[in-house]
C-alpha cells in the first residue's frame, strides 16, 4: 500500500511552492485536531500502555506491579503459545498460496479478446466480499463430516473423507483453504492491474523471437510482476499473521473440539488469554510478540527483495 | 499461414481458459449456491443420506427461526448505523487532517506526520486491551458508541487521502487564496471536491471493514441487542448448534448487504479496494 500510494505524492513534491502559500498556517492544527486526538486516546496511548503492562502483573482487583520480563518468559513456558505459532507459521505458508491461484487467473483473464472478463472478475471478487463470519459457517457446512458436500462428493469416488475441521490433523489446512479462498478475488484485482502496465512490446519482442505462451509468462510476465508479487507477498503475510475470524468461527464447537488446540492461531489464544482467562499479563505480552514477529518478517522480506524482484 | 495458425491456436487455447475460469467460478461461487440450497431446506432433510440436491419444499420458516433465536433485525440496524457513522467520521476527520499534512505549512509537520505512520504499524490486538479499558472507564460497553469510538479515527485514512491531497495541483488553490478565501473555505470549496475518487475508495474500505470487524465488538459489546451482525452470527452458532438451514439462512441474511452494495457500485468497488490495499 504505501508503495502504491506513495508515487502520486513524489510528483507532486518537485513543483516548488508559490511564496504565497509558504506562510505557516496557525488553522493547521485546527485541521489536524479531531484526527490527532483520535489517533492519540484511542491508538498511541493504548499501544504505549500495552507496552508497558505487558511489563507488569495485573492484581486482580486492577492495580499493577512491574516484573520484568516474567510476562514474557511467561509466554515462552506456554505448550500453547508453541501450538498457536506453529499453526500461525503454518496459515501464513498455506495463505501464500493465494498468489499463485490469482496469478493464473489474472494471466488467464489477460488474453486478448476473451469474453466475460468482467463477470469472471466479478464472481471471483464475491468470496472477498463476503461477511468472513459468514464464509466461516458456510464452508463448515460443507466439511461437516457427516452430511457436508464434500465428503458426499468425495463418497461417490468411494473417499473416506474426514471431520474436516475436528481432525487435529486437517484443521489447519481445512481453515487455511477457505482463507485463500475469501483472498484470491482481492489479490486477483491488483494482479489485473500489474499486468496491464507491462508494456506491450515486451510480449511481441518475445514472440517475434519464438517464445511460445509458457515462455512469455515465465520470461516475461513474470518477471515483470515481481514488484506487485513482493507487495502482495508483504501484506498477505501480515494479514495472515493476525489470522482470527475464520479460525473463531470455524474450530469452535459446543462440544470439545479435539482439533480446537490444533487450529488456534496467535491472535485466538491472545483473545482467549486476555478476555475468557483475563491474564492480561500473557496477552499484552503476546501481543507485542505478535507485534514484533509480523515486523521481522516484514523487513526480512525487504532485505530478499534484492535477491528476486526486478524494478525496471 | 502465420495468421491461420494463430487463429486457430487462439480459439482452442480461449476453450482451454474458458475451461479453467469457468471450475476457477465454480469453487469461487459454489459454496454460496449450496447455501442457499440449504438455507431452504428442512433440517431433517439435510442430514438425509444420499442428500437432495434441490429442496423438497422451499422453507421460509429458517429465516423467520433466525429473528426467534436472536434480535437479528436490531443486529443489522446496529451494523448499518455503526458502518455508517464510523466511515462518516473517518471522511470527515481524515480529510481534514490529510489537507494539512499535503498542503499546509506549520511547526512540527514532520514529526507529528511521523507519528501518524507509526499508529499504521501496529497490529489492532495490541491495542484491544486499552481500548477495552477506556471504553469501560467511559462507561460505553455494549453501546453502538464503543463500536464506532475508535473506528472514527484512522491514521491509514488520513495517509491514504494525504497522497491524494498532494498530487492536486497549486494552481487550484492559488486562485481562491487571490480571492482571499482562508483555508477552510479552500479545503470545503476548492479541494475537497477534487479528492472524490479518494473519498469514495476510503468509503469502500471502511465500509467493508467495518461491517466484517469481529474481535473488537466481541470485546466490547457482548449483550445480543448491542451486537452488530459479525457477533451476532457467531452466538447463532452457539444456539443453533447443528441445525444448518437456520445458520445458512442468518450467514445469508448477514452477507446480503454488503453483496447488494457491491452489486450496486461494482466499479467503485473494485477500484478501491485497488487503489488502496487492504487495511490492517
Amino acid at each position: 500500500m504505501t508503495q502504491l500510494a506513495a508515487r502520486p505524492a513524489a510528483r507532486q513534491e518537485a513543483t516548488p511552492a508559490p511564496k504565497r502559500l509558504r506562510r505557516r498556517h496557525r488553522s493547521a492544527y485546527l485541521f489536524i485536531a479531531p484526527v490527532g486526538i483520535g489517533l492519540l486516546v484511542f491508538y498511541l496511548y493504548p499501544a504505549l500502555s500495552t507496552f508497558v503492562l505487558s511489563f507488569t502483573e495485573w492484581g486482580p482487583f486492577g492495580g499493577n506491579t512491574v516484573n520484568g520480563l516474567a510476562n514474557y518468559v511467561g509466554v515462552f513456558q506456554l505448550e500453547t503459545f508453541w501450538t498457536t505459532l506453529g499453526n500461525t507459521l503454518l496459515y501464513m505458508v498455506i495463505g501464500l498460496l493465494t498468489l499463485p491461484f490469482a496469478i493464473l487467473f489474472a494471466v488467464l483473464l489477460n488474453r486478448e479478446g476473451l469474453r466475460g472478463v468482467t463477470v469472471y472478475r466479478a464472481l471471483y471478487f464475491i468470496p472477498f466480499i463476503t461477511l468472513p463470519v459468514a464464509s466461516g459457517l458456510v464452508w463448515k457446512w460443507l466439511y461437516n463430516g457427516d452430511f457436508g458436500l464434500i465428503n458426499q462428493f468425495l463418497g461417490v469416488f468411494g473417499i473416506p473423507g474426514t471431520y474436516w475441521v475436528a481432525n487435529p490433523a486437517t484443521a489447519v489446512f481445512a481453515i487455511g483453504a477457505v482463507q485463500v479462498w475469501s483472498q484470491i478475488g482481492y489479490y486477483l484485482v491488483i494482479f489485473i492491474a500489474g499486468i496491464k502496465a507491462v508494456p506491450k512490446e515486451y510480449w511481441e519482442a518475445a514472440e517475434l523471437d519464438g517464445a511460445g505462451a509458457w515462455q512469455r509468462f515465465w520470461h516475461v510476465t513474470l518477471p515483470m510482476l515481481t514488484p506487485t508479487i513482493f507487495f502482495c507477498t508483504i501484506i498477505n503475510v501480515i494479514a495472515t499473521l493476525q489470522i482470527f475470524d475464520l479460525v473463531y468461527v470455524m474450530s469452535a464447537t459446543a462440544t470439545a473440539n479435539p482439533a480446537f488446540s490444533a487450529s488456534q492461531s496467535i491472535v485466538s489464544l491472545f483473545y482467549q488469554k486476555a478476555f475468557v482467562e483475563a491474564d492480561k499479563g500473557t496477552a499484552t505480552a503476546l501481543a507485542f510478540l505478535l507485534m514484533i514477529l509480523i515486523a521481522a518478517l516484514t523487513f526480512a522480506q525487504f532485505r530478499l527483495q534484492r535477491r528476486w524482484v526486478h524494478y525496471v | 499461414m502465420s495468421d491461420r495458425t494463430s487463429a486457430r491456436g487462439t480459439r482452442g487455447g480461449a476453450i482451454g481458459t474458458h475451461a479453467v475460469l469457468v471450475m476457477g467460478a465454480i469453487a469461487m461461487i459454489g459454496p454460496f449456491v449450496w447455501q442457499i440450497l440449504t438455507a431452504f431446506k428442512s433440517q431433517p432433510e439435510t442430514t438425509s443420506v444420499p442428500p437432495s440436491l434441490l429442496p423438497r419444499e422451499w422453507l421460509w420458516s429458517n429465516f423467520a427461526d433466525v429473528f426467534t433465536s436472536l434480535p437479528f433485525g436490531r443486529q443489522l440496524v446496529n451494523s448499518l448505523v455503526v458502518a455508517g457513522t464510523v466511515t462518516v467520521g473517518q471522511l470527515v476527520f481524515c480529510a481534514l487532517g490529510a489537507y494539512a499534512f499535503a498542503r499546509l505549512e506549520f511547526r512540527g509537520r514532520e514529526l507529528l506526520f511521523a507519528l501518524f505512520l507509526s499508529v499504521l504499524m501496529v497490529p489492532k490486538q495490541l491495542l484491544v486491551l486499552p481500548q477495552y479499558q477506556i471504553m469501560s472507564a467511559l462507561d460505553l460497553l455494549n453501546s453502538l458508541p464503543a463500536l464506532i469510538l475508535p473506528g472514527a479515527f484512522s491514521a491509514f485514512g488520513t495517509f491514504l487521502l494525504r497522497q491524494f491531497f498532494a498530487t492536486i495541483p497549486k494552481d487550484f488553490e492559488e486562485a481562491a487564496v487571490l480571492d482571499g478565501a482562508g483555508p477552510f473555505r479552500i479545503f470545503f470549496s476548492v479541494m475537497l471536491p477534487l479528492v472524490k475518487p479518494a473519498l469514495a475508495a476510503l468509503a469502500v474500505i471502511t465500509v467493508m471493514h467495518s461491517w466484517n470487524d469481529l474481535l473488537w465488538p466481541l470485546v466490547v459489546n457482548t449483550a445480543p441487542t448491542s451486537m452488530p451482525i459479525s457477533a451476532g452470527l457467531t452466538s447463532l452458532q452457539g444456539q443453533e448448534w447443528t441445525n444448518y438451514p437456520v445458520l445458512m439462512a442468518g450467514a445469508l441474511m448477514a452477507s446480503i448487504p454488503m453483496l447488494l452494495a457491491y452489486l450496486v457500485l461494482q466499479r467503485r468497488f473494485v477500484q478501491g479496494i485497488a487503489l488502496s490495499g487492504t487495511k490492517g
